[in-house]
Order: C-alpha cells, then structure tokens, then sequence
C-alpha cells in the first residue's frame, strides 16, 4: 500500500484526505459556538457606562459604587494622604505601572498618573484586590488600613498604599483606575 | 477481565437463555461474587466500597435536591433556606447531601493514604492509581461549584478566588488571564450567570466521575487487589471469594462510617461548614476571614505560602499532580511500608506535614503561620520529589514472607474458611 500510494497518488488517496480534513476543520469550526457562549453576553456587555455625583464626599471619607458588577472605590483623599502618596520613591514600589486604563501598560505609577490633573485629592479605582479577586478594607472609618494606611486585602495579606499601589503581600499588580472623565467639577462618568 | 474462571452456572432455561446473549449475570458474578480476594485485606480496604456508596448518596440526594433549588442570583440563597425549612424532609435530604461531601472527602483521603502506604501505585496498578487521581480531581472540582451553589458569602467568595486562579496567566501572557477568567465568568465578575452553569456543570460532573469510577474497578478487577503485605496472590489458599467475606467486612466498616455520619447529620450539620454561608452573596464586600471547606485546606495553605501569585498558583495545582508520577517516582522494590522501615518514618511526617498544612490553612495569612506554611510545603515536595525515590534506592527492608497464607497464619490468627 505504502509503495503504492509513493508512486501515485489516486483518487482513492483524495477522498481519503479530502474526508478527513472536512472532518477535522468542521469539527474545530463547530466547536467554536460552544466555547463562545460563555464570553460575557451583550446584555453583560452593555451595561458600560455610570455617572457618579462627588459632591457629598468630604476630605477623609470615601464611597464605594458598582460598575459592570465590580466595585468602584472613591477616596477624597486629604492633604497628607496626597503627599504621602506623592513622596514615594518609585523604585519602592512592586508594580512600576501607573495600571490605568486610559494610559498605556508603561506608563510609571506615580501619583499623578494614578489621577486627573487639578483633581488629585480624587483617587478612582476597581476596588479589587490584584491578587485573587476580594474586596480590600479601607473604606470605611474604622476599617484596617494596612502598613500604608491605603487598603488590606483580609483574604491573603496584600497592603496597598493611599494611592492604590501594592506595597507589601502577595498581590502581583496595584488596583487598576478605571476609564473615567469629570463631567463637572463635582460630576464623574465611569467607562 | 480478571485471569479466573467465572464459576457461574445458569440454572433456569431463562437465565440460560440471558446468558447466551447478554451475559452480564456471569460478569457481575465472576465479578463481585466469586472474585479472588487477598484473605488479608484489613478494614482499610473498605473505604472503595464506601466511596462508591457515598457517590451514590450524593447523586441521589443531589438528584432530590435539584428538584426545589432555583440556580439564580436572586432565588438561590432563598431556594436553599426554601428546602430546609419547607419541603418535606428537605433538612435531612439538604443536609445528607452537605455533610456527604465532607465524608466523601474523608473517606478518598483515607483511601489515598492507604495506597500510598501499602503501595498500591506500584506496578502493575500506574493506571488504577493514575484513574483515582483523575478521580479525585474531579470531585475537587464538583464540590468546588456545589459550594458555589447556596450563593452565600462564602460561596460568592470563594468562587471568585478561585476562578481568579486563572488570573495568574496574566504574568506569562498578559490578558490572556483575564480573558480566561471572563470567559469562566460569562461577565466581568462572578454574578448570576456563573452560578447557572456551575449548577449545570455541578450536576454533570458526577456521572462523569462514575464512569471514571467504572474504569477505575475495571483496572483494579484486572490486576487484582493490593493487600496489607503488597504480595501478590500466589495459591488459592492466598484468596477468600469477594462474597460473602469481603462484602460482609466493606458493610460491617460502612455502618461504623455510617453511625458518625449520621451524627454529624443529625446533630452538627453546620458543624463543618461557615457560619458567613448562611449570609447571602454580596458583590461588593468581603468577608474578613473566608476559607475553603476544610477538605480544600492543606492546597490553600499551599497558594498562601508562596509569596509570588503566579508560583503559588503553580505549586497548588502540581502538589496534586505530582501525585500522577508517584509510581515512577517511587524507587523501591517493595510495595509495602510495613517492610520499609525507613520509608516508615518519612510516610508519617507526610501526613503529618498534610495534616499541618491543613490546620495553618484555616489561620490567617500572616505571621508565623506562613512561615510554618513555607516550612510544610517545601516537606511536601521534598517527600514526593526526593525522599520517595532517595529512600527507595538506599534502604533495606525487612524480609518480606513468602506468602499471603504465610503472613496471616504465622501471626497465629485463625484462618478463615477457604474454598
């Protein structure tokens, strides 16, 4: 047969190949609605954008809304919490990027990076902790802050610094700023 | 499958008749009835008979349960308290069926600690040892989204921790985590979607894993049992038929097992599980402390002890795979540690590492505990990667007897009533 087939191929040898390719391309094509449909859904998709009103946030306090069913912490952030920020050598930091949306993946993680020109008392980020997904404490008055009173994540120890950026624990990336614009001086559009 | 003759004989003209063209009372009684078994097995070779009974328990009541329980964001957490407080006899079918996984647990860490003990991974039993370890993996996975399914905190929790797993991709190609992690989701974070198909998946999986349980006694009918002295049969007189002897002893050690289940169902069904379970799922706050289900512990200890996410992630999953090689990794000519006398003590100080693993699991992250963590699982490793084929090479063991017959009868116990 192998003899055979070297010398010339026949017709026999084209069905032959010929089926099992449509075999083979048909069964990878059919498979791909299958693995598709468990991608997020339009509806999932769709829900893109909130606006957030700043106004009733003092210096010191912050609030925590839902965008795309994720968690969207809002610090004010008073004087010394901007400086403390500010001050941080870079080169101490884990995750040398500034991991905001709107700016690319390089862009280093300094404070200003990490907010708006003019608003840099207003910290935005995705309040999920890098490392496995919790929620970090840090919200509210009487949570734990952490070692660089930002945020701490219960679940597996990561400490975030008063600019969202990991410090200390296990998490690989600082909380990521989503994509967000003052509408107004007090109003904020999220996605 | 196995090398003995059936002694079935029909005696009807209709099973004579059944015989001639569908012989499986001949096979289930070639089987499970007249099937060679060591005269030696102790009552650790009970827990297969009780992990086949506790799949069954499972499916049934999962079965029942299905039936009253609504797979979405907003009802789940209600259709569940719905069972255990309204439907008929829902508390006792709810909480067969919670406790039952724990058991379940129990008895395959049992079970695998006695394989690992009397070496049964050893040839020619790699693909016996190598099913159960699918096996095993495939209960992880179910009781992981049966967790998921009463929507509470610890559920909502510990779904996106561990999907988050995924995330950790993101550090070798970045995005590709996340997109794994959204694809498991069906959004971008764990809602009512995810819930439904892990309600479809939790109800697939366990008949998956009564196929693999199929091929895993096929296997084992084919090589024969291990036994307490790693022998193989040799002569009739090495053998008792499965029925009655091993099946009176497997149902003698299932209602013991049984008893102290049925305690923990009737008097401490909570006992095993988290008291933040019985708060209903919420996005946006984590509970202070959460922790898998015990059975899940000494592999969280794992992820937590390793500082860098990625590695962490790496040394969980391998911990389990490793167990796939462990026939190969195993250097010795013996099967059984009773005549390893070496291999004894470090058999002992991987449980106890297990074990340790375990109890640090369920503390929190920080501390001396992870620094005990650390100590624990580099001994895991070290055991399965080092000891066990160092060990297998250097040591001597004790003399082993030259028969089945020879190790019950020298000990001066009564032989029990051969063919």
């Amino acid at each position: 047969m192998a003899s055979h087939s070297a010398e010339t191929p026949n017709r026999r040898d084209f069905i032959v190949i010929a089926a099992q390719a449509f075999a083979g391309v048909g069964a990878a094509v059919a498979l791909w609605p299958f693995i598709h449909q468990m991608n997020p859904d339009a509806s999932t998709q769709a829900l893109a954008s909130i606006e957030v009103d700043l106004a009733p946030v003092k210096p010191g306090q912050a609030i925590t809304v839902s965008w795309r069913g994720k968690p969207i912490f809002i610090r004010n952030r008073t004087p010394e919490e901007v400086q403390a920020a500010t001050k941080v050598p870079l080169n101490d930091l884990k995750d040398q990027s500034a991991r905001n949306d709107l700016l690319p993946e390089r862009t280093p993680a300094s404070d200003v990076n990490r907010t708006k020109r003019g608003k840099e008392n207003w910290l935005v980020l995705i309040g999920i902790c890098t490392h496995l997904g919790c929620i970090p404490k840090g919200q509210s008055m009487n949570d734990q802050k952490g070692d660089f009173g930002g945020w701490f994540c219960p679940c597996h120890g990561s400490h975030y610094d008063t600019a969202g950026r990991i410090r200390l624990g296990p998490a690989p990336q600082n909380l990521h700023v989503p994509p967000y614009e003052f509408q107004t001086d007090t109003m904020i559009k999220i996605g | 499958m196995a090398s003995h003759e059936s002694s079935y004989r029909p005696t009807s003209r209709f099973t004579k008749w059944i015989d001639d063209r569908l012989p499986l009372p001949r096979m289930m009684h070639g089987q499970f009835v007249d099937f060679p078994t060591p005269r030696n097995l102790n009552y650790l070779w009970t827990t297969g008979g009780l992990l086949t009974f506790f799949l069954v328990i499972q499916i049934v009541t999962g079965i029942v349960l299905a039936m009253h329980y609504v797979p979405s964001a907003h009802d789940a957490f209600n259709s569940v308290e719905h069972i255990r407080r309204d439907v008929n006899y829902g508390w006792l079918i709810r909480n067969i069926h919670a406790v039952g996984a724990s058991f379940f647990f129990l008895a395959a860490y049992i079970h695998i600690a006695r394989g690992l003990y009397y070496g049964s991974y050893k040839a020619p039993r790699e693909i016996l040892w190598i099913l159960g370890v699918v096996i095993f993996l495939l209960m992880m996975a179910t009781a992981f989204m049966g967790y998921s399914l009463p929507w509470g905190q610890m559920s909502f929790w510990a779904v996106t921790v561990i999907t988050n797993l995924f995330s950790s991709v993101d550090a070798v190609i970045p995005g590709l985590g996340t997109r794994i992690v959204e694809w498991l989701w069906g959004g971008y974070a764990v809602s009512g979607t995810t819930l439904n198909r892990f309600y479809a998946l939790h109800y697939l999986l366990p008949f998956v894993i009564a196929g693999v349980v199929g091929l895993h006694i096929w296997a084992l009918h084919v090589v024969g049992q291990n036994n307490p002295t790693g022998l193989d049969i040799k002569s009739p007189s090495d053998a008792v038929p499965m029925a009655p002897f091993a099946i009176m002893k497997d149902l003698f050690g299932l209602s013991v097992f049984v008893l102290v289940f049925a305690w923990f169902v009737f008097f401490m069904p909570d006992y095993l599980g988290h008291a933040d379970n019985y708060i209903e799922a919420n996005p946006l706050s984590t509970p202070p402390h959460i922790v898998p289900e015990w059975y899940f512990l000494p592999y969280y200890a794992i992820l937590r002890a390793i500082p860098d996410k990625l590695l962490g992630v790496i040394a969980m999953f391998s911990s389990i795979l490793l167990l796939i090689f462990v026939p190969w990794l195993d250097t010795s000519r013996i099967r059984s540690t009773k005549y390893r006398p070496v291999y004894k003590i470090f058999f002992w100080l991987f449980i106890f590492t297990v074990v340790a693993l375990g109890y640090l699991g369920a503390k929190p992250a920080e501390g001396v505990y992870v620094q005990w963590a650390r100590v624990f699982t580099a001994y895991y490793f070290l055991h399965l990667l080092v000891v066990l084929p160092i060990v297998g090479v250097m040591e001597t063991g004790r003399p082993l007897p030259n028969s089945i017959t020879e190790a019950v009868l020298k000990k001066g116990s009564a032989a029990p009533k051969t063919r």
